[in-house]
Protein backbone atom coordinates (compact mmCIF):
# COMPACT_ATOMS: atom_id res chain seq x y z
CA UNK A 1 0.00 0.00 0.00
CA UNK A 2 2.76 2.24 1.04
CA UNK A 3 4.60 1.75 -1.87
CA UNK A 4 2.26 1.58 -4.18
CA UNK A 5 1.64 5.68 -2.61
CA UNK A 6 5.51 6.15 -2.63
CA UNK A 7 5.73 5.03 -6.51
CA UNK A 8 2.28 7.07 -7.14
CA UNK A 9 4.07 10.00 -5.71
CA UNK A 10 7.38 9.68 -7.70
CA UNK A 11 4.90 9.37 -10.59
CA UNK A 12 3.02 12.38 -9.99
CA UNK A 13 6.33 14.58 -8.65
CA UNK A 14 8.01 13.67 -12.16
CA UNK A 15 4.79 14.52 -14.01
CA UNK A 16 4.01 17.91 -11.84
CA UNK A 17 7.86 19.36 -12.05
CA UNK A 18 7.02 18.49 -15.97
CA UNK A 19 4.05 20.95 -16.13
CA UNK A 20 5.53 23.57 -13.84
CA UNK A 21 8.91 24.09 -15.97
CA UNK A 22 6.99 23.47 -19.24
CA UNK A 23 4.33 26.29 -17.81
CA UNK A 24 7.02 28.75 -17.51
CA UNK A 25 4.71 31.38 -16.00
CA UNK A 26 7.38 32.54 -13.22
CA UNK A 27 8.24 29.54 -12.67
CA UNK A 28 8.67 27.83 -9.22
CA UNK A 29 8.31 30.50 -6.52
CA UNK A 30 11.02 28.22 -4.27
CA UNK A 31 13.64 28.48 -6.99
CA UNK A 32 13.07 32.28 -6.33
CA UNK A 33 16.03 33.56 -4.01
CA UNK A 34 14.36 36.75 -2.96
CA UNK A 35 13.23 35.47 0.54
CA UNK A 36 15.75 32.52 1.04
CA UNK A 37 17.88 34.86 3.76
CA UNK A 38 14.56 35.62 5.70
CA UNK A 39 13.08 32.03 5.37
CA UNK A 40 16.61 30.42 7.19
CA UNK A 41 16.30 33.52 9.50
CA UNK A 42 12.76 32.18 10.26
CA UNK A 43 13.19 28.94 10.13
CA UNK A 44 16.04 29.13 12.41
CA UNK A 45 14.53 31.34 14.88
CA UNK A 46 11.55 29.07 15.17
CA UNK A 47 12.74 25.46 15.28
CA UNK A 48 15.56 27.02 17.32
CA UNK A 49 13.19 28.58 20.04
CA UNK A 50 10.86 25.24 20.17
CA UNK A 51 14.11 23.12 20.21
CA UNK A 52 15.27 25.08 23.54
CA UNK A 53 11.69 25.28 25.02
CA UNK A 54 10.49 21.48 24.26
CA UNK A 55 13.69 20.27 25.59
CA UNK A 56 14.63 22.27 28.69
CA UNK A 57 11.16 22.78 29.92
CA UNK A 58 8.44 20.38 28.07
CA UNK A 59 10.16 17.03 27.08
CA UNK A 60 11.44 16.60 30.87
CA UNK A 61 8.30 17.18 31.97
CA UNK A 62 6.42 14.83 29.76
CA UNK A 63 9.33 12.43 30.66
CA UNK A 64 9.20 12.88 34.69
CA UNK A 65 5.33 12.61 34.13
CA UNK A 66 5.46 9.11 32.44
CA UNK A 67 8.45 7.77 34.63
CA UNK A 68 6.12 8.60 37.73
CA UNK A 69 2.91 6.90 36.64
CA UNK A 70 5.16 4.03 35.66
CA UNK A 71 6.29 4.10 39.40
CA UNK A 72 3.24 4.54 40.78
CA UNK A 73 1.33 1.70 38.74
CA UNK A 74 4.92 -0.56 40.24
CA UNK A 75 4.37 0.46 43.36
CA UNK A 76 0.26 -0.50 43.43
CA UNK A 77 1.46 -3.63 41.65
CA UNK A 78 3.80 -4.45 44.66
CA UNK A 79 1.62 -3.20 47.27
CA UNK A 80 -1.33 -5.57 46.00
CA UNK A 81 1.45 -8.28 45.79
CA UNK A 82 2.18 -8.00 49.29
CA UNK A 83 -1.37 -7.65 50.56
CA UNK A 84 -1.80 -10.36 48.54
CA UNK A 85 0.89 -11.64 50.29
CA UNK A 86 -0.61 -11.17 53.58
CA UNK A 87 -3.65 -12.17 53.02
CA UNK A 88 -2.44 -15.88 52.18
CA UNK A 89 -0.56 -15.99 55.12
CA UNK A 90 -3.90 -15.10 57.49
CA UNK A 91 -5.05 -17.77 55.42
CA UNK A 92 -3.12 -20.39 56.24
CA UNK A 93 -2.68 -19.08 60.03
CA UNK A 94 -6.59 -19.19 60.05
CA UNK A 95 -6.35 -22.88 58.43
CA UNK A 96 -3.68 -23.97 60.80
CA UNK A 97 -5.60 -22.63 63.62
CA UNK A 98 -8.71 -24.12 62.55
CA UNK A 99 -7.02 -27.57 62.11
CA UNK A 100 -5.22 -27.46 65.03
CA UNK A 101 -8.25 -26.93 66.94
CA UNK A 102 -9.95 -29.45 65.52
CA UNK A 103 -7.10 -31.91 66.09
CA UNK A 104 -7.41 -30.83 69.93
CA UNK A 105 -11.11 -30.86 70.20
CA UNK A 106 -11.00 -34.93 69.17
CA UNK A 107 -7.60 -35.36 71.59
CA UNK A 108 -10.64 -33.83 74.38
CA UNK A 109 -12.98 -36.07 73.23
CA UNK A 110 -10.87 -39.49 73.29
CA UNK A 111 -9.48 -38.50 76.45
CA UNK A 112 -13.09 -37.72 77.74
CA UNK A 113 -14.19 -41.00 76.19
CA UNK A 114 -11.71 -43.08 77.81
CA UNK A 115 -12.00 -41.82 80.61
CA UNK A 116 -15.94 -42.48 81.04
CA UNK A 117 -15.07 -45.92 80.22
CA UNK A 118 -12.61 -46.12 82.71
CA UNK A 119 -14.82 -45.23 85.21
CA UNK A 120 -17.42 -47.88 84.18
CA UNK A 121 -15.06 -50.10 83.97
CA UNK A 122 -14.49 -49.58 87.91
CA UNK A 123 -17.86 -48.97 88.77
CA UNK A 124 -19.07 -52.29 87.14
CA UNK A 125 -16.12 -54.72 88.16
CA UNK A 126 -16.94 -53.21 91.71
CA UNK A 127 -20.63 -53.55 91.40
CA UNK A 128 -19.56 -57.32 90.14
CA UNK A 129 -17.50 -58.29 93.23
CA UNK A 130 -20.56 -56.56 95.61
CA UNK A 131 -22.98 -58.93 93.61
CA UNK A 132 -20.70 -61.63 93.75
CA UNK A 133 -20.53 -61.27 97.27
CA UNK A 134 -24.54 -61.01 97.91
CA UNK A 135 -25.10 -63.90 96.09
CA UNK A 136 -22.55 -66.02 97.66
CA UNK A 137 -23.82 -64.74 101.53
CA UNK A 138 -27.53 -65.75 100.04
CA UNK A 139 -25.82 -68.95 98.78
CA UNK A 140 -24.46 -69.71 102.32
CA UNK A 141 -27.56 -68.70 104.13
CA UNK A 142 -29.50 -71.28 101.63
CA UNK A 143 -27.28 -73.82 102.28
CA UNK A 144 -27.33 -73.64 106.16
CA UNK A 145 -31.36 -73.17 105.55
CA UNK A 146 -31.17 -76.71 103.10
CA UNK A 147 -28.76 -78.57 106.01
CA UNK A 148 -31.33 -77.18 108.89
CA UNK A 149 -34.27 -78.07 107.31
CA UNK A 150 -34.12 -81.88 106.57
CA UNK A 151 -33.61 -81.89 110.59
CA UNK A 152 -36.50 -79.88 111.70
CA UNK A 153 -38.43 -81.49 109.26
CA UNK A 154 -37.26 -84.79 110.43
CA UNK A 155 -38.25 -83.44 114.09
CA UNK A 156 -41.51 -82.78 112.87
CA UNK A 157 -42.22 -85.92 111.36
CA UNK A 158 -41.30 -87.49 114.63
CA UNK A 159 -44.14 -84.82 116.84
CA UNK A 160 -46.24 -85.98 114.35
CA UNK A 161 -45.80 -89.46 113.73
CA UNK A 162 -45.55 -89.91 117.92
CA UNK A 163 -49.17 -87.74 118.22
CA UNK A 164 -50.82 -89.54 115.51
CA UNK A 165 -49.59 -92.85 117.12
CA UNK A 166 -50.98 -91.77 120.50
CA UNK A 167 -54.03 -91.04 118.70
CA UNK A 168 -54.77 -94.62 116.51
CA UNK A 169 -52.97 -97.12 119.03
CA UNK A 170 -53.21 -94.66 122.55
CA UNK A 171 -49.67 -96.20 123.41
CA UNK A 172 -46.83 -93.84 123.90
CA UNK A 173 -44.38 -94.90 121.54
CA UNK A 174 -40.31 -94.63 122.14
CA UNK A 175 -39.26 -91.10 120.70
CA UNK A 176 -35.70 -92.96 119.58
CA UNK A 177 -37.39 -95.35 117.93
CA UNK A 178 -39.75 -93.29 115.35
CA UNK A 179 -36.92 -91.25 114.88
CA UNK A 180 -34.42 -94.04 113.63
CA UNK A 181 -37.40 -95.25 111.22
CA UNK A 182 -38.08 -91.75 110.17
CA UNK A 183 -34.17 -91.00 109.79
CA UNK A 184 -33.89 -94.13 107.71
CA UNK A 185 -36.73 -93.30 105.30
CA UNK A 186 -35.28 -89.89 104.73
CA UNK A 187 -32.17 -91.67 104.29
CA UNK A 188 -33.97 -93.83 101.97
CA UNK A 189 -36.21 -91.31 100.05
CA UNK A 190 -34.54 -87.67 100.88
CA UNK A 191 -34.25 -87.44 97.36
CA UNK A 192 -37.81 -87.26 96.75
CA UNK A 193 -38.52 -84.97 99.73
CA UNK A 194 -35.70 -82.49 99.34
CA UNK A 195 -34.18 -82.41 95.58
CA UNK A 196 -30.92 -82.93 97.23
CA UNK B 1 -5.34 33.24 -6.87
CA UNK B 2 -5.35 32.88 -10.35
CA UNK B 3 -5.43 28.92 -11.73
CA UNK B 4 -1.45 28.31 -11.74
CA UNK B 5 -0.79 25.95 -9.45
CA UNK B 6 2.07 27.34 -8.18
CA UNK B 7 1.29 30.49 -7.11
CA UNK B 8 -0.21 29.14 -3.66
CA UNK B 9 3.43 28.71 -3.23
CA UNK B 10 4.38 32.26 -3.45
CA UNK B 11 6.64 33.92 -0.46
CA UNK B 12 5.62 37.40 0.21
CA UNK B 13 6.09 39.76 2.97
CA UNK B 14 3.80 40.76 6.12
CA UNK B 15 4.58 43.59 7.64
CA UNK B 16 7.15 46.29 7.24
CA UNK B 17 10.16 45.32 5.27
CA UNK B 18 13.27 44.28 8.13
CA UNK B 19 16.72 44.32 6.85
CA UNK B 20 20.34 42.96 8.62
CA UNK B 21 22.69 45.34 6.48
CA UNK B 22 22.15 43.35 3.49
CA UNK B 23 20.27 40.67 4.16
CA UNK B 24 16.69 40.55 3.93
CA UNK B 25 14.79 38.93 7.32
CA UNK B 26 11.35 40.61 6.79
CA UNK B 27 8.24 38.62 8.27
CA UNK B 28 6.11 36.41 5.60
CA UNK B 29 3.83 34.49 4.95
CA UNK B 30 6.07 31.35 5.47
CA UNK B 31 7.81 32.68 8.80
CA UNK B 32 4.46 33.36 10.14
CA UNK B 33 3.38 29.50 9.54
CA UNK B 34 6.71 28.51 11.10
CA UNK B 35 5.50 30.71 14.37
CA UNK B 36 2.07 28.94 13.98
CA UNK B 37 3.55 25.45 13.70
CA UNK B 38 5.75 25.95 16.83
CA UNK B 39 3.55 27.87 18.82
CA UNK B 40 0.72 25.31 18.64
CA UNK B 41 3.15 22.66 19.14
CA UNK B 42 4.59 24.64 22.35
CA UNK B 43 1.08 25.36 23.16
CA UNK B 44 -0.21 21.34 22.95
CA UNK B 45 2.49 20.16 24.64
CA UNK B 46 2.63 22.72 27.35
CA UNK B 47 -1.24 21.77 28.18
CA UNK B 48 -0.12 17.89 27.67
CA UNK B 49 2.79 18.18 30.41
CA UNK B 50 0.88 19.90 32.95
CA UNK B 51 -1.03 18.51 35.43
CA UNK B 52 0.13 14.60 35.54
CA UNK B 53 -2.90 12.44 36.62
CA UNK B 54 -2.58 8.68 36.88
CA UNK B 55 -5.37 8.58 34.42
CA UNK B 56 -4.43 11.12 31.61
CA UNK B 57 -6.81 13.14 29.74
CA UNK B 58 -6.84 13.70 26.38
CA UNK B 59 -3.98 16.11 25.28
CA UNK B 60 -1.35 14.70 27.95
CA UNK B 61 -2.46 11.35 26.46
CA UNK B 62 -1.27 12.62 23.22
CA UNK B 63 1.39 14.51 24.46
CA UNK B 64 2.44 11.14 25.65
CA UNK B 65 1.82 8.72 22.93
CA UNK B 66 4.16 11.33 21.01
CA UNK B 67 6.73 11.07 23.44
CA UNK B 68 6.82 7.08 23.41
CA UNK B 69 6.20 7.06 19.57
CA UNK B 70 9.13 9.16 18.84
CA UNK B 71 11.06 7.60 21.55
CA UNK B 72 10.64 4.08 20.34
CA UNK B 73 11.41 5.09 16.88
CA UNK B 74 14.49 6.59 18.35
CA UNK B 75 15.65 3.70 20.32
CA UNK B 76 14.82 1.01 17.70
CA UNK B 77 16.53 3.03 14.98
CA UNK B 78 19.79 4.43 16.51
CA UNK B 79 19.76 2.19 20.21
CA UNK B 80 20.26 3.47 23.65
CA UNK B 81 23.07 5.86 22.22
CA UNK B 82 20.80 8.41 20.72
CA UNK B 83 19.46 9.25 23.94
CA UNK B 84 20.99 12.64 24.60
CA UNK B 85 19.63 13.65 21.03
CA UNK B 86 16.09 13.16 21.50
CA UNK B 87 15.13 16.16 21.88
CA UNK B 88 16.60 17.89 18.74
CA UNK B 89 14.51 14.77 16.92
CA UNK B 90 11.47 15.03 18.87
CA UNK B 91 11.22 18.81 17.72
CA UNK B 92 12.44 18.36 14.11
CA UNK B 93 9.71 15.26 13.84
CA UNK B 94 6.99 17.48 15.21
CA UNK B 95 7.88 20.89 13.23
CA UNK B 96 7.44 19.03 10.20
CA UNK B 97 4.94 17.12 10.85
CA UNK B 98 2.65 20.45 12.16
CA UNK B 99 4.24 22.43 9.19
CA UNK B 100 3.01 20.07 6.81
CA UNK B 101 -0.85 19.61 8.99
CA UNK B 102 -0.94 23.20 8.85
CA UNK B 103 0.01 23.29 4.91
CA UNK B 104 -3.22 21.06 4.69
CA UNK B 105 -5.83 23.97 5.05
CA UNK B 106 -7.24 25.72 2.61
CA UNK B 107 -5.51 29.14 2.29
CA UNK B 108 -2.47 28.20 4.13
CA UNK B 109 0.97 28.38 3.17
CA UNK B 110 3.22 24.61 3.54
CA UNK B 111 6.27 26.11 4.93
CA UNK B 112 7.89 22.71 4.11
CA UNK B 113 7.34 22.91 0.09
CA UNK B 114 9.81 25.10 -0.29
CA UNK B 115 13.12 23.07 -0.45
CA UNK B 116 15.40 25.88 0.99
CA UNK B 117 13.51 25.45 4.42
CA UNK B 118 14.34 21.56 3.99
CA UNK B 119 17.26 22.28 2.52
CA UNK B 120 18.27 23.79 5.59
CA UNK B 121 16.86 21.23 8.05
CA UNK B 122 18.86 18.51 6.02
CA UNK B 123 21.88 20.35 5.56
CA UNK B 124 22.04 20.98 9.47
CA UNK B 125 21.20 17.30 10.12
CA UNK B 126 24.00 16.22 7.50
CA UNK B 127 26.31 18.54 9.17
CA UNK B 128 26.06 17.79 12.56
CA UNK B 129 26.05 14.13 12.05
CA UNK B 130 29.05 14.21 10.59
CA UNK B 131 30.77 15.98 13.51
CA UNK B 132 29.19 13.91 15.41
CA UNK B 133 31.03 10.71 13.90
CA UNK B 134 34.19 12.38 14.04
CA UNK B 135 33.96 13.28 17.67
CA UNK B 136 32.88 9.72 18.60
CA UNK B 137 35.47 8.07 15.95
CA UNK B 138 38.04 10.15 14.59
CA UNK B 139 39.43 9.17 11.69
CA UNK B 140 38.14 5.88 12.28
CA UNK B 141 34.66 7.76 11.05
CA UNK B 142 35.89 7.35 7.66
CA UNK B 143 35.69 3.62 7.72
CA UNK B 144 31.99 4.27 7.12
CA UNK B 145 33.13 4.47 3.27
CA UNK B 146 34.74 1.43 3.14
CA UNK B 147 32.03 -1.58 3.32
CA UNK B 148 33.15 -4.84 4.95
CA UNK B 149 33.27 -8.03 3.05
CA UNK B 150 33.56 -6.02 -0.33
CA UNK B 151 36.34 -7.60 -2.65
CA UNK B 152 39.63 -5.68 -2.76
CA UNK B 153 39.18 -4.64 -6.72
CA UNK B 154 35.85 -3.75 -5.86
CA UNK B 155 36.70 -0.96 -3.28
CA UNK B 156 37.44 2.13 -5.29
CA UNK B 157 34.36 1.79 -7.10
CA UNK B 158 32.60 0.97 -3.93
CA UNK B 159 33.92 3.46 -2.02
CA UNK B 160 33.48 6.45 -4.44
CA UNK B 161 29.74 5.54 -4.53
CA UNK B 162 29.09 5.08 -1.16
CA UNK B 163 31.19 9.08 -0.30
CA UNK B 164 28.64 10.37 -2.97
CA UNK B 165 25.45 8.56 -1.77
CA UNK B 166 27.06 9.98 1.67
CA UNK B 167 27.20 13.59 0.17
CA UNK B 168 24.12 13.28 -1.64
CA UNK B 169 21.67 12.39 1.85
CA UNK B 170 21.19 16.19 2.94
CA UNK B 171 20.20 16.73 -1.11
CA UNK B 172 17.66 13.81 -0.85
CA UNK B 173 16.64 14.06 2.83
CA UNK B 174 15.55 17.47 1.42
CA UNK B 175 14.22 16.93 -1.87
CA UNK B 176 12.36 14.09 -0.59
CA UNK B 177 10.27 15.94 1.71
CA UNK B 178 9.79 19.29 -0.19
CA UNK B 179 9.18 17.32 -3.83
CA UNK B 180 5.81 15.19 -2.04
CA UNK B 181 4.58 18.32 -0.19
CA UNK B 182 4.91 20.71 -3.39
CA UNK B 183 3.44 17.62 -5.69
CA UNK B 184 0.89 16.77 -3.70
CA UNK B 185 -0.52 20.76 -2.97
CA UNK B 186 -0.08 20.95 -6.78
CA UNK B 187 -1.99 18.43 -7.63
CA UNK B 188 -5.06 19.53 -5.47
CA UNK B 189 -5.01 23.15 -6.63
CA UNK B 190 -4.81 21.35 -10.42
CA UNK B 191 -8.00 18.95 -9.39
CA UNK B 192 -9.50 21.83 -7.63
CA UNK B 193 -9.30 23.67 -10.90
CA UNK B 194 -10.64 21.34 -12.76
CA UNK B 195 -13.76 21.54 -10.30
CA UNK B 196 -14.32 24.93 -11.35
CA UNK B 197 -14.21 24.60 -14.99
CA UNK B 198 -15.82 21.82 -15.33
CA UNK B 199 -18.67 22.62 -13.52
CA UNK B 200 -21.81 21.44 -11.80
CA UNK B 201 -22.02 18.59 -14.85
CA UNK B 202 -18.67 17.13 -15.16
CA UNK B 203 -17.14 18.50 -11.70
CA UNK B 204 -18.05 15.91 -9.65
CA UNK B 205 -15.63 13.56 -10.49
CA UNK B 206 -12.45 15.50 -10.06
CA UNK B 207 -14.01 16.81 -6.92
CA UNK B 208 -14.38 13.24 -5.68
CA UNK B 209 -10.69 12.92 -6.93
CA UNK B 210 -9.98 15.85 -4.90
CA UNK B 211 -11.59 14.05 -1.41
CA UNK B 212 -9.37 10.91 -2.18
CA UNK B 213 -6.10 13.54 -2.28
CA UNK B 214 -6.87 14.87 0.61
CA UNK B 215 -7.08 11.97 2.49
CA UNK B 216 -3.87 11.04 0.48
CA UNK B 217 -2.15 13.97 1.29
CA UNK B 218 -2.83 14.15 5.38
CA UNK B 219 -1.18 10.69 5.44
CA UNK B 220 2.01 11.72 3.00
CA UNK B 221 1.92 15.03 5.38
CA UNK B 222 2.07 12.32 8.16
CA UNK B 223 4.15 9.67 6.39
CA UNK B 224 7.40 12.52 5.03
CA UNK B 225 7.62 13.73 8.87
CA UNK B 226 8.29 10.47 9.78
CA UNK B 227 10.44 9.51 7.00
CA UNK B 228 12.06 12.74 8.16
CA UNK B 229 12.91 11.84 11.82
CA UNK B 230 13.46 7.97 10.87
CA UNK B 231 16.06 9.43 8.23
CA UNK B 232 17.69 11.44 10.71
CA UNK B 233 18.08 8.46 13.29
CA UNK B 234 19.68 6.44 10.74
CA UNK B 235 22.33 8.63 9.46
CA UNK B 236 22.56 9.34 13.40
CA UNK B 237 23.40 5.43 13.79
CA UNK B 238 26.01 5.89 11.28
CA UNK B 239 27.88 8.54 13.35
CA UNK B 240 27.35 6.54 17.12
CA UNK B 241 27.02 2.65 15.85
CA UNK B 242 30.28 2.58 13.67
CA UNK B 243 29.56 -0.98 12.41
CA UNK B 244 30.04 -1.21 8.71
Amino acid sequence: MIKKIFFQLVFFNLFFLKEVFAAESGGMPQLNPEFWISQIFWLTLTFGILYVVLSKLILPKISANLELRKSQIQENIEAAEKQRESSEAKLKEYDDIISKSKLEANNIFKEARENVLKEINVKKETLDKQIDEEVKKVEEEINLLKKGASEKINKIAIETTSELLVKLIGTEVNNSSISAIVDDLSKRNGDKYYGN
Amino acid sequence: MAANPMTQFEVYRIGPEIKIGALDISFTNASLFMVVSSLAILVIFNLGSKKNSLLPNKIQLLAELSYTFVSKMISDTAGSKAKPYFSFIFSLFMFVLFCNMFGMIPYTFTVTSHIIVTFVLAAFIFIGVTIIGFIKHGLGYLKLFVPSGVPIVLLPLIVVIEIISYLSRPISLSVRLFANMMAGHTMMKVFGGFVISLGVVGGWLPLSFSVALTGLEILVAFLQAYVFAILTCIYLNDALNLHH
